[in-house]
């Protein structure tokens, strides 16, 4: 407590969340104003790992923007491969064989499930828990082996390309995909058991940090944040790209509007995605994965694109304007965490500092894509 | 010179020797326990499994600087962390071990220096505590650290209360504080302890239970680790300290675990006697080693439910302190008072 | 008041069963790899920074030092000098200097290089405090592993 706040008999504090503190995650700072254990006002303060990533997309070509996409949200960066693959596919009209889309999805939900499962472990880790953390660790661990065989990397990859693929998958890496399945499908009771019914885990996340669908609204958010306070909107339902029409899964929605329906949401989700990977594995068409035609330079026409795909926080949109040249003229990156962030100030106002860091994990922050 | 004197200082060395050596390799315990839990490895180069880490451990933090931020309150900045040593040892003195059992001295006491009054002052020593985390959070001039002091002095004095009125029922149905007597009370067999109501006490398991969870929250562990939760505050009330300052914390929190699964072994189970009757040749004889295992088993729970829980808030802490527990210690008391009146009337 | 109790009973069970669940745990063993002691065996997809392909038949690389590689290289790690030489066809490769610290791993630059003269190693074992180590002479590892 600084002496002058004590000179003054003033009775609130401010409390420098951040940059380094083990509960953002990242470099995200916030800064509290405190009465004892209650938040008056948080303020997020940003910009700590800013990268410039939209600029970058403006001064290099079409191509060489993409191993940007593994940057932003490092967590689950298929997902942002895919919008931006999808993007320059819809500006150049390039048809992409059913082979490349099925292992595309494949692929991306099985990120999208290794990011939830990241999330679940270290959100638990905020609240106090270790063990999970390295129990959806070892999980995790799986899917990422499994996406190092195909794509070679195991974190910011860089796999999709303008057209297909870089390259196929075999079969070793289906039947691991089967078999991982089986294994997760057998763990989930366990982190249920575990996590989800403990009574110490319910006390700290229901009715906390209740977010309505209004504020969500007003403030863009998106993903599993929106999807807890009962609105029933994924881009892969609403807007469908890719093959997601032809699956079958379930959006799920919750309208409690706490930390506990988020946290379900995305329990949820991990369950769905592994419905869309297995009629992937079943479905899965023979073939080539890159078009025949894809132009050497790409030059989309003049004019005003944009794509949204589901990541696995959120609508990940890009926005971006050709002028004809091989590069783009304005790129916008759309972040879901950005929007989900932002009305962490006005939700968290009155909370305890345990609830809202509780609250603030519920929001599944990463801050590489906040700052962009 | 006294004979009695010798024995004392022999004691008090070995009592120190104890508290350091426990804190050492319950923090090995704790490692290897966790990272196995985790389906980790843990410590495991320094010695066969690891089993000289403490020792290395040790060496680094006494070889380290001893930091003193600016605008600390320095006197009571290095005060605070002897407080939170003195009084685990100062307790541990007052623990009777039990007989060593076997050999030529089977019938050798392992006690210090007992009094009559020894769970007395076990509270009043263990209420001194909560002064070093006070201190401690106060004096190092840091938010982080103030605001875990004041959580931790008001979770340890909303536990101390159910822990208090649930010894006190003990004391009521044995009719000492006298620790042996309370041990020699419960002689017989494990179905005499005090955990089962045929001592009197009224809700025994769910009494065993409540000053199992009392001491947990006492000693300022998970899930009740609200002082130090890392998630929230850093390093909580020790979050400025570096070298023995932080080490004294870390051996203090041990030495606190140590006491509290004692303190539950000498009321509830047994303390050093076998869980069998005395007549039973060789196992069921008293011996340290009976309350060394019960100890022991307490602390592995206590370790393994740090390692499975998460935190709770300051809230629902307060409110199962308030609403929960002592409602039902106090119920306790006055139905144990009530058993121990009625049951002399009925002939029992 | 039933509920009170329904509460604690209900929260209790679910404390119990986190209990057995770590407690099982802690008897299977320990699935971690004891890193230096133990070394895993890269897939044979992984990318680790570029190197030249070694033909067997010449014993060299199939360079052809058209530049390609870094010219799409996103990061602008590749360094590519060719000469002409008296009485060969072609360039010939001189320089290939790689600046691991900015590469991304993308791969562009594979799939650029029509002889498919590059290729990612599966080198992963890589720390140094300094900088400059991590700027390779590709054509000096490629004689260092004849
Ligand atoms: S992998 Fe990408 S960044 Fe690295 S050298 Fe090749 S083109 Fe450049
Ligand atoms: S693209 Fe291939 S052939 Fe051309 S310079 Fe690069 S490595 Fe050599």
């Amino acid at each position: 407590m600084s002496s002058q706040a004590l000179s003054q008999n003033q009775e609130v504090f401010e409390l420098n969340l951040g940059p380094q503190h083990p509960a953002t995650h990242g470099v995200l700072r916030v800064k509290l104003v405190m009465d004892g254990e209650y938040v008056v006002d948080a303020e997020p303060v940003l910009g700590y790992i800013h990268r410039m990533h939209e600029l970058m997309g403006e001064n290099r070509t079409w191509a060489q923007y993409l191993p940007n996409m593994g940057r932003l949200d490092y967590l689950s960066a298929l997902s942002y491969n895919l919008g931006y693959v999808e993007l320059v596919e819809k500006m150049m009209g390039i048809e992409v064989p059913e082979r490349a889309e099925y292992i595309r999805v494949l692929t991306t939900e099985l990120n999208r499930i290794s990011s939830h499962l990241l999330w679940f472990g270290a959100f638990v880790l905020d609240l106090g828990g270790f063990t999970p953390l390295l129990y959806a660790f070892d999980d995790r661990e799986q899917i990422l082996d499994l996406l190092e065989s195909v794509t070679g990397s195991r974190l910011t990859y860089c796999y999709y390309r303008f057209g297909g693929l870089y390259n196929d998958v075999d079969d070793d890496f289906l039947t691991g995909c089967t078999q991982f399945l089986k294994r997760l499908r057998s763990r989930m009771p366990m982190y249920h058991d575990l996590v989800t019914g403990n009574v110490i885990l319910r006390q700290r996340l229901v009715d906390v940090g209740p977010i309505s669908a209004e504020m969500c609204r007003r403030y863009g958010a998106t993903g599993p944040v929106l999807r807890g306070s009962g609105v029933n909107y994924d881009v892969r339902k609403n807007e469908p790209y890719s093959i997601y029409p032809e699956l079958d899964f379930d959006v799920p929605v919750y309208n409690e509007c706490d930390s506990m329906a988020r946290y379900m949401v995305r329990m949820d989700e991990i369950e769905q995605s592994m419905r869309i990977i297995e009629q992937c594995i079943a479905q899965m068409p023979q073939g080539d994965i890159m078009a025949p035609k894809v132009p050497k330079m790409i030059k989309p026409e003049v004019g005003d694109y944009y794509h949204a795909v589901e990541a696995a926080r959120g609508t990940f949109g890009i926005r971006t304007v050709s002028d004809g040249k091989n590069q783009a003229y304005r790129m916008k990156l759309r972040a879901p965490t950005f929007c989900n962030l932002s009305l962490f100030q006005e939700a968290s106002k009155g909370m305890l500092l345990a609830d809202a860091l509780a609250f603030m994990g519920s929001l599944d922050l990463v801050i590489p894509e906040i700052d962009r | 010179m006294d004979i009695n004197l010798v024995y004392m200082v022999l004691f008090l060395a070995g009592i120190i020797g104890f508290a350091a050596l426990n804190a050492a390799y319950l923090v090995w315990v704790e490692r290897k326990g966790a990272a196995r839990i985790q389906r980790r490895t843990g410590p495991s180069e320094v010695g066969f499994a690891g089993l000289l880490q403490p020792l290395a451990d040790g060496a680094k933090l006494m070889s380290k600087q001893i930091l003193f931020p600016d605008g600390i309150d320095k006197p009571l900045f290095m005060l605070a962390p002897m407080f939170a040593m003195i009084p685990a040892v100062m307790i541990l003195v007052t623990i009777p071990f039990g007989p060593v059992g076997f050999g030529p001295f089977a019938d050798f006491m392992l006690v210090a220096r007992e009094m009559n009054i020894g769970l007395l002052m076990i509270f009043a020593f263990a209420s001194v505590n909560v002064m070093a985390l006070l201190l401690g959070g106060w004096s190092s001039k840091n938010k982080y650290a103030v605001i875990s002091a004041a959580r931790a002095v008001s979770q340890d004095i909303a536990y101390e209360i159910p822990m208090i009125l649930i010894a006190i029922t003990i004391v009521m149905t044995t009719g000492s504080m006298h620790l042996s007597t309370i041990v020699e009370s419960q002689a017989g067999g494990f179905w005499n302890w005090n955990w089962l109501p045929l001592q009197g006490n009224l809700f025994g398991p769910v009494t065993f239970i409540i000053f199992f969870i009392c001491s947990l929250a006492e000693t300022n562990r998970a899930p009740f680790d609200l002082g130090e939760a890392e998630s929230e505050l850093i390093a909580g009330f020790h979050t400025e300290y570096s070298s023995m300052g932080f080490g004294l914390f870390f051996m203090g929190e041990y030495a606190n675990i140590v006491i509290g699964a004692a303190l539950t072994t000498i009321l509830f189970l047994g303390g050093w006697l076998s869980p069998l009757p005395a007549s039973i040749p060789f196992i069921g004889a008293p011996s340290v080693v009976w309350f060394l295992l019960k100890m022991y088993l307490l602390i592995w729970t206590v370790v393994l439910i740090r390692w499975t829980y998460p935190r709770v808030t300051l809230w629902s802490l307060l409110n199962l302190a308030w609403k929960i527990m002592i409602p039902f210690a106090l119920v306790n008391l006055l139905g144990s008072a009530a058993l121990i009146k009625i049951l002399p009337m009925l002939g029992l | 008041m039933a509920g009170y109790f329904k509460s604690i009973l209900t929260g209790t069970k679910s404390l119990v069963t986190g209990l057995k669940i770590t407690q099982a745990e802690f008897f299977r063993k320990p699935i971690t790899l004891q890193y230096p002691h133990e070394v895993l065996v890269m897939t044979p997809r992984y990318r680790g920074h570029i190197q030249l392909v070694k033909n067997p038949e010449t014993g060299t690389h199939q360079c052809i030092s058209c530049g390609l590689c870094q010219k799409g290289c996103p990061s602008g790690c590749i360094t590519v000098r060719g000469e002409k030489r008296e009485g060969v066809k072609g360039k010939v490769l001189v320089q290939y200097d790689l600046d691991f610290t900015t590469c991304s791993l993308c791969g562009q630059c594979i799939e650029n290089c029509k002889p498919g003269a590059i290729e990612f190693s599966l080198e992963y074992n890589l720390a140094s405090t300094r900088k400059e180590d991590f700027h390779y002479d590709l054509l000096a590892r490629l004689e260092e592993q004849k």
